[in-house]
């Protein structure tokens, strides 16, 4: 174990070597938030077991690591690189990131409408400074985290996506962030910014994928702001190495009448973590957020939401499930907030797991405060294995026990995967899946 | 096709089948009746393969295996199949899957070729107006918010659908109203032939007022306590189970 101060250095090493790397954009607003993420991170609070957040989830093995800060750009990839990673039939808008960078040679958006900027945050940087100066900042703390204070202190580049007034954007985008092991593991710390200015219309897909067992420590600050009865429709599916490192922090701002519907598949990483924050600024908007955690052996799945309804009348449904075999650990940990002010909240928060071992653990902690007197709101949570009794039912029927597990998993994690509309991607999902249970086969056997 | 032989069984160590013998031809229709605990169940549930029982003495002979030497799912390859008293909901897991992973089990453990999907809802299709099983409900999740009535159609759908040689009902008729009674009897007599075996587990003789079974066995802790033609029934129905318990005793 560190000591406090060896885990400071290991934070604040990097912002001298990173020095170099984010001198190339010189604006005054982003060098004054690098600045302060920077003084913040001498005297943040380290992520350890005395705060609530970070109880169950432990940072050392991070900690353990030498990282270095990406300093180059990914160029020389081609599209045949990628191809395994791709999406058939989606006719997606797509764009590539490697290691955080944007790979401008394998995008394929130029028919885009009007009135749709998606792309390289580096490269809105120098040609519209003047919109990233308006949104930067506004839906992320630098300075509440010392993850977000090292993303920000060091930023580079990201996903931007700008979509104006009233614009529908009929095709989904689909952002590839590709992570690649070099001779010694990567810091890769992407910054993304989502703006849907009121009415705009939109589907996202993120997909976090690692080429081979590549080493890492992904530390992503994504900010999303919705204006006024702006939609986004959000997947992210997670499917890195079995070494990855993956902490994606995300900050939702959502105006009147705006809805958010996410599905996120967390289904790779050997410590894996998902922070969403979520706070509503008027009246009337939806927020909708699903997940699905599949670990086994050696793996941590942790997914954090927190949602502030400190405004009336929005709504927040959250449904989140899990299935832990062999030795995989997750933590659950969601926590509604209804202020006083916020009368008529309709809010529930749902977390059931399927654990097929003895070994699996799970941590989950939903929690709803509540200070206003007029709301619908509900939680639970479950932690069950599968029943015996189904498991007879489908042997008598002609079908092996590996074979009824993995039916039944399926079945659990369905009322997730309906929550997919595109149909490429819940079959590419799906079989995802179905090769982790058969992969984890013989771990099923010994229940 | 079926040979059982002084079987004896445990559960938690407590003795609830104490040497049952029961012979069964192919084309045969068998009723097990008694009370309550005399161990109807329990014998339904070892034929199955069912975990929980511990089988202490006796052979159990089915188309020449020793059928408790096979697990669950090997005994629905020879074709056993149990009709369930309470058929066990599968959230998430639809119901014409279920169907089609189920025949196909069946057929790949047999060396047949496999269902196709167009063939199969055909094939789905035919099966389920033979029970009068809504069609709505082979899209939906297996016996998830289905009535007492559907689920045991749907058994008898399986049943259908799977052709076995030895079906075994346990309290098929338990929780169904006259009309769904009849229904569901009306597709058991359909699966009559003269190369299955049928044996129905039964408390009441009010669904053999529609199967008409060729043999009636009296169970009462535990063993067959008598047997006899369909007439049994009546008498059974007349003086209760009291007087063959006293009998068996004596």
């Amino acid at each position: 174990m560190k000591s406090a101060t060896d885990s400071r250095q290991w934070f604040t090493q990097f912002l001298q070597q990173g020095e170099g790397a984010t001198a190339a954009e010189q604006h005054a607003w982003l060098n004054q938030a690098r600045d302060t993420a920077r003084s913040a991170m001498q005297s943040l609070p380290l992520p350890g077991k005395k705060q609530e957040a970070w109880r169950y989830t432990s940072i050392e093995e991070i900690l353990a690591h030498e990282f270095e800060p990406v300093s180059a750009d990914f160029d020389a990839l081609q599209t045949e690189d990628v191809d395994n990673w791709l999406l058939p039939e989606t006719k997606a808008y797509r764009l590539v990131f490697a290691n955080g960078r944007f790979v401008p040679a394998l995008r394929n958006f130029d028919d885009l409408p009007e009135g749709v900027t998606i792309g390289s945050l580096r490269y809105a940087l120098s040609h519209d400074p003047v919109s990233l100066a308006i949104w930067f900042g506004q839906t992320a703390n630098h300075t509440e985290h010392i993850f977000t204070a090292l993303n920000t202190a060091l930023i580079n580049d990201g996903l931007f996506v700008h979509i104006k007034r009233d614009v529908i954007l009929e095709r989904p985008i689909e952002v590839v962030h590709l992570n690649l092991g070099l001779d010694k593991p990567q810091l890769i710390q992407p910054r993304n910014l989502l703006v849907l200015e009121s009415g705009a219309k939109a589907q996202l897909i993120e997909r976090y994928e690692s080429s081979g067992e590549s080493v890492y420590f992904y530390n992503a600050v994504s900010e999303i702001t919705l204006e006024e009865n702006a939609i986004l429709q959000h997947y992210r599916l997670q499917q890195e190495s079995r070494k990855a490192y993956h902490l994606q922090q995300s900050f939702l701002a959502q105006a009147a009448h705006s809805q958010y519907r996410s599905t996120y598949l967390a289904l790779g990483g050997k410590w894996a973590r998902h922070n969403l924050d979520v706070s509503f600024q008027a009246e009337g908007a939806e927020c909708e957020t699903n997940g699905l955690y599949l670990v086994g052996d050696k793996q941590l799945s942790d997914q954090h939401l927190d949602v502030k309804h400190s405004r009336p009348r929005n709504a927040s449904r959250h449904n989140y499930k899990g299935i832990l075999h062999g030795s995989g650990r997750a933590v659950f940990d969601g926590r509604i907030l209804v202020d006083r002010d916020a009368q008529q909240t309709d809010a529930h928060l749902s977390n059931k797991n399927l654990l097929l071992s003895r070994n699996a653990e799970i941590d989950t902690k939903p929690q709803l405060e509540i200070y206003a007197d007029d709301v619908k709101c509900s939680h639970g949570t479950t932690v069950g294995q599968l029943e015996p009794e189904q498991l007879f039912y489908m042997r008598s029927r002609g079908i092996d026990t590996i074979t009824a597990m993995k039916m039944l998993c399926l079945g659990f994690a369905g009322e997730i995967l309906d929550r997919i509309e595109l149909s490429p991607l819940r079959d590419h999902t799906e079989k995802q899946i179905q090769s982790l249970l058969a992969q984890a086969t013989d771990k099923l056997g010994d229940v | 096709m079926l040979s059982i032989k002084n079987l004896k069984a445990n559960v938690d160590d407590k003795p609830i089948l104490n040497g049952l013998n029961l012979e069964v031809k192919p084309g045969e229709v068998h009723a097990i009746m008694g009370p309550n605990g005399s161990g109807k169940s329990t014998l339904a549930h070892i034929l199955a393969g069912r975990d929980g029982y511990d089988v202490t003495d006796g052979a159990v002979i089915y188309r020449g295996h020793n059928l408790l030497d096979l697990s669950t799912e090997e005994r629905a390859h020879q074709g056993v199949f149990l009709a369930m008293q309470y058929p066990v909901e599968l959230p998430g897991v639809n119901n014409m899957t279920f169907l089609r992973e189920s025949l196909n089990a069946i057929r790949r453990a047999r060396g047949e070729a496999e269902i196709d999907a167009v063939n199969f809802i055909k094939l789905v299709r035919e099966k389920a107006r033979l029970v009068h099983l809504d069609e709505k409900l082979l899209k939906r999740n297996v016996n998830t918010g289905f009535s007492g009535g559907e689920k045991k159609r749907n058994e008898i759908l399986q049943m259908a659908l799977l052709e076995p040689s030895m079906a075994i009902l346990d309290e098929t008729d338990s929780g169904l109203d006259i009309d769904a009674l009849r229904i569901v009897a009306e597709g058991i007599n359909a699966l009559r032939s003269p190369e299955r075996a049928i044996i129905l587990v039964t408390h009441y003789q009010r669904l053999l007022d529609y199967i008409e079974p060729d043999h009636i066995h009296v169970l009462a802790k535990g063993e067959i306590v008598r047997s006899g033609d369909k007439s049994l029934a009546r008498l059974l129905e007349e003086k209760g189970y009291g007087w063959i318990e006293q009998e068996a005793a004596a």
